[in-house]
């Protein structure tokens, strides 16, 4: 049997490195990536614990999937729009480095 | 059951990868051959035999095994490597939901020749298919080269846009058949069903008597022909495979995305070619043409026929036989109509590959699943 | 044997989003590293049994998301940061401490976590989940597509370019 305990320690790692990915990266397509990881992480999260409480065998319970399935769908518009941003940026400036666009910092 | 899954993945190893993939270079040489009126290849010779040029694959291969790979003096070497192993390793994953053949009960045990009989066998082809991006896209941004990036640009494109066509093609399919196991599939296109039956759903006019007898067997072509030509449409051009072969057209982009490559590593790309032909063939061949199933003889009918005069077991023997070599004939067959598909149409030019994708057969794939459920709720109901 | 496979799996993944994160050389390596983490998340919820969503994680994921942003990287010949070699080897440094500091706390801790319960029949399959979908969250459905068309045309209109 698969240790459902160890999954969802593996997505915590999963989540975690996708976070140092987003802080210490400063091209924007690896910063894109480490979302994708840290989506990834909470679609591990939520069939894990899905498999943990699946309901009876009259009564199945399907919401970690079905959220898995919305969690997906929202990630690849997230990713379609991010790229046309990270398009439009580099048209601008000819650069996908976030340093170069912090005009808004203080 | 670990032993019978590597005994069938040896053979299907043996079979349909190298077994039919040279088979189907020498298919390529002298059906264009015969198509074009002319001779073809037929110089290769062992000894002094040449036999119609069936020694060419052979030739081939040694040829491939011996040249140089030449990398290029800017690649990436380690992508560079990557992209052919990319490429044919989807191509031969693809085969483990491919029915051979059906399940058969030798007294205790039950024997079914697919190697993983899944829930779910058509959506793992096209996860597999989507995989296959990876071998043409890799393949030209590693090679350093203008031509083949942009041959690997157009690859991409035109790949990704083509899955989505070749999963909603299918759905129709899925609606009639209601499962996606591919052995079910083809369980339940081994009967038939009344030709005209349809006048009486659609129309209301009932069947007169002289023609209450026509009976065509259950395939998915007779029951889905739209999607049959749309899936086949779709799938041919996720396979590259003229006359949609954008990314790797000879007079455009010279070789497209497999520019920088000799040797087997182009040997790999070139399998990896002919080896999806054969899972186009056989998928198509299971889904659309009644898998391994003969059509007008059930499987019960042939058992039983040929058990009461030789006995159940070498009737069941002889009834798998029967299906493998039925199964076999419909791959050929399907070989044969992509083969004259490449050879016959000119190639398409890239705007009018995307338009057909996405302006076309798009479209025309959501009215086939609304005119499919239309049907199938006039039939129930 | 599953269990095996699991941790098989779950290295692949923890390997390949490191790769991804601290590859400080080549995009396209790093595109590739997360497509091998995307595999292997997808051969874990085979091993857990939710079929459907391993279907769709190899389809979309892998076999859509990152091409797209190989695509990208391709078209734009996109570069890598541009952190000094010092940086970069505590950033990776950093990095392994991190996942061996989480991996030694997550592997010990969580004992008393409840013994998973046997799947029901049909726990992934894409007939229950298709009706799930379909019957109990038809609004989620229906707002997913207008999410998608969102995006759509988003995208259409941020990567076209300005007609003059």
């Amino acid at each position: 049997m698969v240790p459902l305990d160890h999954v969802i320690g593996l997505s915590a790692v999963l989540f975690t490195v996708g976070v140092f990915g987003v802080l210490v990266r400063r091209n924007l397509v690896v910063m894109l990536m480490s979302i994708e990881l840290m989506l990834n992480a909470v679609n591990l999260a939520f069939v894990g614990f899905n498999r943990l409480w699946p309901g009876t065998e009259g009564a199945p319970a399907f919401d970690g999937q079905v959220f898995v399935l919305m969690v997906i769908t929202v990630a690849a518009a997230e990713v379609a729009v991010g790229l046309g941003i990270l398009l439009a940026m580099f048209r601008n400036r000819d650069s996908v480095d976030v340093e170069e666009v912090s005009l808004l910092k203080w | 059951m670990i032993t019978a899954v590597v005994i069938k993945t040896v053979f299907i190893l043996l079979v349909a990868v190298a077994g039919l993939v040279p088979v189907i270079t020498w298919i390529e040489r002298k059906q264009s051959a015969v198509m074009q009126d002319r001779i073809g290849a037929n110089r290769a010779d062992v000894a002094g035999i040449t036999i119609l040029g069936l020694f060419h694959p052979i030739a081939d291969v040694v040829k491939l095994f011996t040249k140089e790979d030449v990398v290029p003096h800017g690649a990436n070497r380690a992508l560079h490597l990557l992209a052919p192993m990319l490429a044919v390793v989807p191509a031969i994953i693809a085969f483990a939901v491919i029915p051979f053949g059906g399940v058969y009960q030798f007294g205790e045990t039950t024997v079914d020749l697919v190697v993983a009989n899944v829930d779910w066998g058509l959506l793992y082809i096209f996860a597999i298919g989507s995989l296959a991006t990876y071998g043409a896209v890799l393949g030209g941004w590693s090679s350093f080269n203008n031509w083949a990036m942009l041959g690997s640009l157009r690859a991409s494109a035109q790949m990704i846009s083509y899955e989505v066509t070749m999963g909603l093609s299918v759905v129709g399919v899925f609606m009639v058949f209601q499962t996606l196991r591919l052995t079910d599939m083809a369980i339940a296109q081994d009967a038939t069903f009344r030709a005209f039956g349809f006048l009486e759903v659609l129309f209301g006019i009932s069947v007169p008597a002289w023609l209450d007898w026509v009976r065509l067997p259950n395939w998915g072509i007779f029951l889905q022909p739209l999607g049959f030509v749309m899936f086949l449409s779709a799938v041919m051009a996720e396979n590259k495979r003229p006359p949609f072969d954008i990314p790797e057209g000879e007079s455009e982009v010279v070789a497209g995305y497999h520019l920088e490559y000799s040797g087997m590593r182009f040997g790999l790309f070139y399998m990896s070619e002919f080896i999806e032909i054969v899972v186009i063939a056989g998928v198509v061949a299971t889904i659309f043409l009644g898998g391994w199933s003969v059509p007008y003889l059930p499987q019960e009918a042939i058992i039983g026929g040929v058990g009461s005069v030789f006995g159940t077991g070498f009737a069941t023997g002889l009834c798998m036989l029967i299906h493998f070599l039925s199964f076999m004939v419909k791959v050929v067959a399907m070989i044969w109509l992509q083969m004259a598909l490449r050879w016959t149409l000119p190639r398409f030019r890239y705007d009018q590959v995307m338009d057909l994708c996405w302006k076309i057969l798009l479209p025309l794939s959501i009215a086939n699943v609304f005119v499919t459920g239309l049907v199938i709720m006039l039939i129930e109901g | 044997m599953a269990t095996i496979l699991f941790y098989a799996f779950a290295f692949l993944a923890v390997v390949g989003a490191l790769g991804m994160v601290l590859n400080f050389r080549n995009t396209v390596a790093s595109a590739m590293s997360l497509v091998v983490t995307m595999v292997a998340l997808a051969g874990i919820y085979v091993l857990m049994g939710a079929h459907l969503i391993a279907a769709f994680q190899i389809m979309v994921y892998g076999g859509a998301i990152v091409v797209l942003f190989l695509f990208v990287v391709m078209l734009l010949n996109i570069g890598t940061d541009e952190l000094s070699p010092g940086r970069q080897r505590l950033v990776k440094l950093g990095s392994a401490l991190i996942v061996l500091f989480l991996l030694v706390r997550f592997l010990r801790v969580l004992s008393g976590f409840p013994e998973a319960p046997p799947a029901p029949e049909g726990f992934g399959g894409y007939r229950e989940v298709g009706i799930a979908l379909y019957t109990d969250y038809v609004l989620l459905v229906e707002m997913a597509s207008l999410v998608l068309l969102a995006a759509i045309v988003g995208a259409l209109i941020l990567a076209k370019r300005k007609v003059d």
